[in-house]
C-alpha cells in the first residue's frame, strides 16, 4: 500500500516542468512498477502502465490519464548578474514578484523573483502589475558565476516546501496536477489484487499544461474504448465563490459537457451513489480544458470522463487540496474499474447508439 | 466530366414536404454537446436509405450509401447538427438559474428571449431589468451575461439542473419566399444532406457525416473524418449574409454573401483554403447546369471543413453555404431558392464526378 | 547559394497555392532525390535513402507558402477590396506593391483614417490596378497576390521578401546535394499553409509517419535598435530552438543538436522565441507523438516586405543539419 501523503508530498518536492517531467516521471514509474503488469514510455515521455485483463483474448481497455507536468519558468537570458525568465504553461505575472524559486543551472540555484521598481519603470507603467518582461531573478551570484552556472533555457521551479494543514488538507506547489497522479495511484493500489475483466492503463502524461500534446499522442497510441482524465479543479474559497468552484472535502467532481460522454455521467453518479461518496457536478459547457479534451477528439473519437479535485489557488506557489478527495477519487475510478465486465461496453452505451 | 447530361428539370427540388422536415429540424433543440433530438430525427429519415449507420464516440451519424459503380469515388459530405445556446450552471434558487453561452452568441441578443430548458424543454425567459431602473450611464454598455438570467418562474424552482442545455424557442414560419427560425444554420445544412441521402447519385459512394460540435471548434467532423477517409469532401453550411444596412453611407463592400444570390462558395476562410480543383469543378457544374452561385468573400470564419482538410494524409475539400441572414441569434432568414440552389449544385456536382478531379495534383 | 536564395524568393506562392513554387523546387532537387511525391494539400515529400541498421526515419520540413493577400470584392470605382492571407502586419501596407497570380500588379493604399495617425482597419485598404469599374477590373474575387521587392545584395547580408521561409527551403536543398551517405531514411518536405496556421505539416507527417522530426524556420531577432527580448542574433550561427510559443522541443532532440554542433566545430547559438512558431509544433503531437527540434536561421523584419539574412547562418544551418542526419542518431 502506498502512503498516500509521504508519497505527494514527494511527487510535489520534485521538478518536473512542461516538457521537462523526467524527475517526477522515475518516482512515478519506481511507485506503479509493483503495481502494473506492464510499464513503458510514449514517444513523447508519458508514462504507460498496464494491468492487464485475466484470461487470454482480447479484451475492452480504459485508460485513466493525469498529467505530471507542472508549471514554472525559463531563462531566456542572463545579462549583468540578472536573470529574465518567460513561464512555461499559464502563470499570473501579479503573483510572481518576491516568490523564492530555484533555477535549475549547472546546479540547483536559489534565488529571488523580483520586479522592476516603479522609479525605474517607464512612467506610463508605475504602479501596474509586472509584465514577465519586468521580471529578474537575483541569485545574489556575481555576473561571471551567474554566466559559467545558468544559460538559455534552463529551467525554474518554486522553491516552496510542501506543508500539512490542520483537517487533512496539503499545500504546495505543483499538486496540479500530482494531486491527481496520487488519486491514479490510489486506485492502482485498491485494484491491486482484483481480477479484471477489463486492461487498465494507467497514463501520468506529459506537456498538458502546454497544449495537451502528451494525452493527445499517448490516446492515439493505446486507442482505448474509454478514457477518463483525472484533473484538479477550482477549489472553493477567496476570490473563487461562483459555480466554477467546489468545496474542499466534500468529494470530487464528475464533469458534465461538450468534452464529456452523457452516458458516462449517468454510469459515474451511479457508481458513487452506491458508494455513498459525496461528489459534485462539475459544468464544462464548452471544453474541460483538460486533457480530456485532447483524449476526446483523437483519431476516430474516444468517449471521454473528467474527475475534478477540488483544489485552491490554482497555478500559484502555494495550492491547497484535501487528501480526502484525492482518496475519494481514486476509490471512484477503483470501483468502476472493478465492475467492468465484458459486455460493459454494449450495456453503457445502448442507450446513446438508438 | 461526364458525357451525361441532365436537364435542371431531374434535379431534387424543395417542395412542401423539404419544408415540413426543416421545420421540425429548426424547431428541435440540440445544442453542442447534447445534440440528441436532431440525431434521432436524422436517423429516423435516413435510415431506409443507408446501407450502412452508425453512431460514433461523440454522437456524430455516420452514413454510407454504396454506389452501383466499380471503384467509386467515395464524397463525404457534411453538415452539423449543433447549434448555439447555453448550459445551465447554476440553481441561483427561486426558479433563477445561471448559465453559460454556448456558441458564439453576441450578449446583445440574449436579453429579453423566451428559451426552453433542460430535457422537459421547459420555457423561460432570459429576463432584463426595467429600463426605469437603470442607472445612468448604463444604458451606454452592453448588459453583460454575467447578470442575465434564465428565469422559470417562481414555480420553475428545482426544475432543472446545472449541466442541463438550453436555448431560444423561437417557433419556424415560412415567410412568403423566406424561412424564418432559429438554428437554421446549419439546420438548412442538415435538411440538405437528408435530401442528398434519399436522392444519392449512384455513381459516387456517399459517406455522409450529420456531425457534433461544430459551434464549439470543428470537434465532431475531425473524428468523423478520419473514421469515413474519403477521397474528398463537401461541407454543406449556412454562411452570415450581411446584405443590410449599413452606417457609413458608402458602398458595402463587406457583405460576405448575398440573398438571393444563389450557393455561396467558399475560397479561403479562416480554417481553410479550398481545394482549387473542387472549386474550378462546382463553378462548371453551376454554369453547365444554369444554377446560380457566388463566392462568399474571403475572411474570417470556417466550417467542418477547416477540420476535414487536415485528417490523415489530408482531404481535398470545399464548403458551400447557404446564405443566412442574422446567424447565432433567435431567428435566422433564409430564401428558399438558394436552399433550392444549393441542393441542385451539390446534387449535380456528384452526379457529375468521376476520378479524374484527383488525377492532377493540387493547382 | 545565394542565387539559389533569390530565385526561390522571387516566385509567387502565397498559402494554398504554392504550385508554382513547387514545381522550382522538385526541378532543384530531382537529380538528388529517389522519390517525390505531391500529396492531396500539395505538400512537397522527397525521399533519399533507406532506413539501415541504426537508422531512423527522419523528417525535415520547411514551408513553400508566404504571405499575400486575397480580393474580396471589386467596388464599383474598379478599386480592388481585399484581405490577407497569413500573418500580414497591417501597419506595412500602404505603399506595398502587390503582384497577382494572373501577372497584373497594383499599390496598396486606404481610405482616410477616422482618426488621423491610427492605422486603419484592413476593410479600408483597396489596392488600385488602375482600373475605374468592375467590368474593366483585370482581377475578381478569390484573385491572389504576394508582396513585390527587388531582392537587395549587400554582400553577407542581404534582404528580400519571402525569406520566411524559402531561405530555409534553400538550406534543405543544399542539405540534399551535399549529404553522401546515411544510414538513415531521409525525408525532405517542403510543406504548405504553413502561415495560416500549420497545416501541411499535419497531414505530411502522418503520411511519412517519422521517427524523429526536425523544421527548419526562421526566427526573429534581439539585435535591432531598441529590442532586447531576444538571445538571437544575425550572423552568430544556426540557431538551435529550445521553445517557441508553440510547441516544446524534445530536450533529448536539443542535446543531440547542440553537442553535434559543438563536436563539429559549427557555429551556433541557443534559442528561445516568444512569439511565432513552425511545422515543428504539428510534426511532434502526429499520431503516437514525435521527438522534434528546429533548426531556425536569424532573420530580421520577419513577415515585412523586406525581411534580412545572413548568408553565412544559412550556411552553418546546412552544415549542421547535414552533420546530423549523416550519422546514426542516437537520443539521450
Amino acid at each position: 500500500m502506498t502512503e498516500l501523503t509521504p508519497f505527494l508530498k514527494k511527487l510535489i518536492s520534485l521538478p518536473g516542468l512542461s516538457g521537462y517531467e523526467d524527475p517526477v516521471r522515475d518516482v512515478i514509474r519506481e511507485t506503479w512498477q509493483p503495481l502494473v503488469d506492464e510499464i513503458s514510455e510514449s514517444k513523447l515521455g508519458s508514462l504507460h502502465g498496464l494491468r492487464r485483463a485475466a484470461g487470454s483474448g482480447k479484451h475492452h481497455s480504459i485508460l485513466l490519464a493525469a498529467h505530471m507536468d507542472a508549471i514554472g519558468l525559463m531563462v531566456t537570458s542572463v545579462e549583468d548578474g540578472w536573470i529574465r525568465v518567460m513561464q512555461v504553461g499559464g502563470l499570473d505575472t501579479r503573483i510572481l514578484p518576491g516568490q523564492l524559486i530555484t533555477v535549475h543551472g549547472q546546479r540547483e540555484l536559489p534565488g529571488i523573483l523580483q520586479m522592476i521598481p516603479d522609479r525605474l519603470q517607464k512612467k506610463s507603467r508605475a504602479g501596474s502589475p509586472p509584465e514577465i518582461t519586468d521580471l529578474f531573478i537575483d541569485t545574489g551570484l556575481s555576473a561571471r558565476e551567474l554566466k559559467r552556472l545558468v544559460k538559455l533555457g534552463d529551467l525554474i521551479s518554486f522553491a516552496q516546501l510542501p506543508f500539512e494543514m490542520p483537517g487533512g488538507v496539503l499545500t504546495g506547489h505543483s499538486l496540479d496536477n500530482r494531486a491527481s497522479i496520487a488519486a491514479l495511484t490510489v486506485c492502482l493500489d485498491e485494484i491491486h489484487r482484483t481480477s479484471l475483466d477489463w486492461n487498465v492503463w494507467a497514463v501520468a502524461t506529459v506537456q498538458e499544461e502546454t497544449g495537451l500534446a502528451g494525452a493527445k499522442t499517448s490516446a492515439f497510441e493505446l486507442q482505448p474504448d474509454i478514457a477518463v482524465a483525472i484533473d484538479v479543479t477550482f477549489g472553493k474559497g477567496p476570490g473563487s465563490n461562483d459555480h466554477r468552484a467546489f468545496p474542499l472535502g466534500k468529494g470530487p467532481t464528475i464533469g458534465v459537457g461538450a468534452n464529456i460522454h452523457p452516458a458516462l455521467v449517468e454510469h459515474f453518479k451511479k457508481a458513487a451513489d452506491e458508494m455513498d461518496m459525496p461528489y459534485s457536478i462539475e459544468t464544462m459547457p464548452k471544453s474541460s480544458g483538460t486533457d480530456g479534451m485532447g483524449m476526446q477528439v483523437t483519431a476516430e473519437g474516444i468517449p471521454v470522463m473528467v474527475i475534478g479535485i477540488p483544489l485552491r489557488y490554482m497555478h500559484t506557489p502555494l495550492e491547497m487540496v484535501a487528501l480526502k478527495d484525492i482518496q475519494r477519487a481514486g476509490r471512484l475510478l477503483a470501483r468502476i474499474i472493478t465492475r467492468l465486465e465484458a459486455d460493459s461496453m454494449e450495456k453503457i452505451f445502448a442507450e446513446s447508439k438508438a | 466530366m461526364s458525357p451525361r447530361t441532365s436537364s435542371p428539370t431531374s434535379l431534387p427540388k424543395i417542395g412542401p414536404a423539404q419544408i415540413a422536415l426543416l421545420e421540425r429540424l429548426s424547431n428541435a433543440i440540440s445544442v453542442s454537446g447534447d445534440e440528441r433530438e436532431v440525431r434521432e430525427i436524422v436517423i429516423k429519415e435516413v435510415k431506409p436509405h443507408a446501407d450502412d449507420l452508425s453512431v460514433d464516440a461523440m454522437g456524430n451519424v455516420l452514413v454510407i450509401c454504396k454506389s452501383t459503380a466499380r471503384n467509386p469515388l467515395r464524397v463525404m459530405l457534411d453538415a452539423h447538427m449543433d447549434e448555439v445556446g447555453f448550459m445551465i450552471t447554476e440553481d441561483d434558487g427561486d426558479g433563477l438559474y445561471s448559465f453559460e453561452v454556448i456558441g458564439g452568441v453576441d450578449e446583445r441578443q440574449l436579453p429579453g428571449k423566451p428559451v426552453l430548458v433542460g430535457k422537459e424543454r421547459l420555457p423561460g425567459v432570459i429576463g432584463a431589468k426595467p429600463i426605469h431602473l437603470a442607472e445612468k450611464g448604463e444604458l451606454h454598455s452592453p448588459i453583460s451575461i454575467s447578470s442575465l438570467r434564465v428565469d422559470l418562474g417562481p414555480a420553475g424552482a428545482g426544475k432543472v439542473s446545472p449541466g442541463e442545455w438550453g436555448t431560444f424557442a423561437t417557433r419556424f414560419q415560412r415567410a412568403g419566399a423566406s424561412l424564418m427560425g432559429k438554428a437554421l444554420d446549419d439546420r438548412l445544412g442538415v435538411a440538405t444532406l437528408i435530401e442528398l441521402v434519399k436522392h444519392h447519385p449512384e455513381n459516387i459512394e456517399l459517406a455522409a457525416a450529420f456531425t457534433v460540435q461544430e459551434e464549439l471548434g470543428l470537434r465532431g467532423a475531425k473524428i468523423a473524418a478520419t473514421t469515413l477517409h474519403p477521397d474528398l469532401a463537401f461541407a454543406i453550411d449556412s454562411t452570415p449574409a450581411f446584405d443590410l444596412p449599413s452606417a457609413a453611407k458608402k458602398e458595402n463592400t463587406v457583405y460576405n454573401c448575398k440573398l438571393d444570390g444563389g450557393p455561396a462558395i467558399y475560397l479561403a476562410d479562416a480554417g481553410t483554403i479550398s481545394d482549387p480543383r473542387l472549386i474550378r469543378f462546382l463553378e462548371a457544374t453551376a454554369a453547365k447546369f444554369g444554377i446560380p452561385y457566388q463566392f462568399r468573400q474571403p475572411g474570417g470564419g470556417g466550417t467542418d471543413a477547416g477540420a476535414i482538410h487536415k485528417v490523415l494524409s489530408g482531404i481535398p475539400t470545399v464548403s458551400i453555404s447557404i446564405p443566412g441572414r442574422y446567424a447565432h441569434s433567435a431567428v435566422l432568414m433564409s430564401r428558399i431558392s438558394d436552399w433550392q440552389n444549393t441542393l441542385q449544385l451539390v446534387y449535380a456536382a456528384l452526379q457529375d464526378l468521376t476520378p479524374e478531379i484527383l488525377a492532377s495534383v493540387r493547382k | 547559394m545565394k542565387e539559389l536564395i533569390q530565385k526561390l524568393c522571387e516566385i509567387p506562392g502565397p498559402s494554398g497555392h504554392e504550385n508554382a513554387i513547387r514545381e522550382t523546387i522538385m526541378k532543384e532537387v530531382a537529380p538528388h532525390a529517389d522519390s517525390m511525391e505531391v500529396d492531396a494539400l500539395g505538400n512537397l515529400i522527397v525521399r533519399k535513402g533507406k532506413k539501415g541498421k541504426d537508422g531512423m526515419r527522419i523528417l525535415m520540413s520547411a514551408h513553400m507558402d508566404e504571405l499575400g493577400i486575397i480580393v474580396t470584392h471589386v467596388d464599383k470605382k474598379g478599386f480592388v477590396r481585399f484581405t490577407t492571407i497569413g500573418g500580414v502586419f497591417i501597419r506595412y501596407l500602404a505603399g506595398s506593391r502587390v503582384l497577382f497570380l494572373n501577372g497584373v500588379r497594383g499599390a496598396i493604399n486606404h481610405e482616410p483614417a477616422e482618426e488621423p495617425g491610427k492605422v486603419p482597419p484592413i476593410e479600408d485598404f483597396f489596392i488600385d490596378v488602375g482600373a475605374s469599374s468592375p467590368a474593366d477590373c483585370p482581377v475578381k474575387v478569390g484573385d491572389l497576390a504576394v508582396f513585390e521587392r527587388p531582392f537587395i545584395d549587400n554582400g553577407d547580408r542581404f534582404i528580400s521578401k519571402a525569406l520566411d521561409d524559402r531561405a530555409s527551403c534553400a538550406v534543405l536543398i543544399e542539405a540534399l546535394r551535399q549529404v553522401k551517405q546515411s544510414p538513415n531514411e531521409l525525408v525532405f518536405l517542403f510543406s504548405v499553409q504553413e502561415e495560416v496556421g500549420v497545416r501541411g505539416a499535419i497531414t505530411a507527417s502522418y503520411s511519412v509517419d517519422p521517427d524523429l522530426g526536425i523544421a527548419i524556420d526562421v526566427t526573429g531577432t534581439g539585435d535591432t535598435p531598441g529590442n532586447e527580448k531576444m538571445e538571437v542574433a544575425l550572423g552568430n550561427g544556426a540557431a538551435i530552438k529550445i521553445r517557441d510559443q508553440g510547441m516544446l522541443c524534445d530536450p533529448k532532440v536539443v542535446r543531440w543538436m547542440r553537442t553535434t554542433a559543438e563536436k563539429a566545430g559549427i557555429r551556433h547559438q541557443m534559442e528561445i522565441l516568444r512569439g511565432g512558431t513552425t511545422d515543428a509544433y504539428q510534426i511532434q503531437v502526429n499520431r503516437a507523438g514525435v521527438p522534434t527540434g528546429a533548426i531556425s536561421i536569424p532573420c530580421r523584419y520577419i513577415h515585412s516586405p523586406s525581411e534580412m539574412a545572413d548568408i553565412r547562418d544559412l550556411e552553418n544551418s546546412v552544415q549542421l543539419l547535414v552533420a546530423l542526419i549523416s550519422e546514426p542518431v542516437y537520443l539521450k
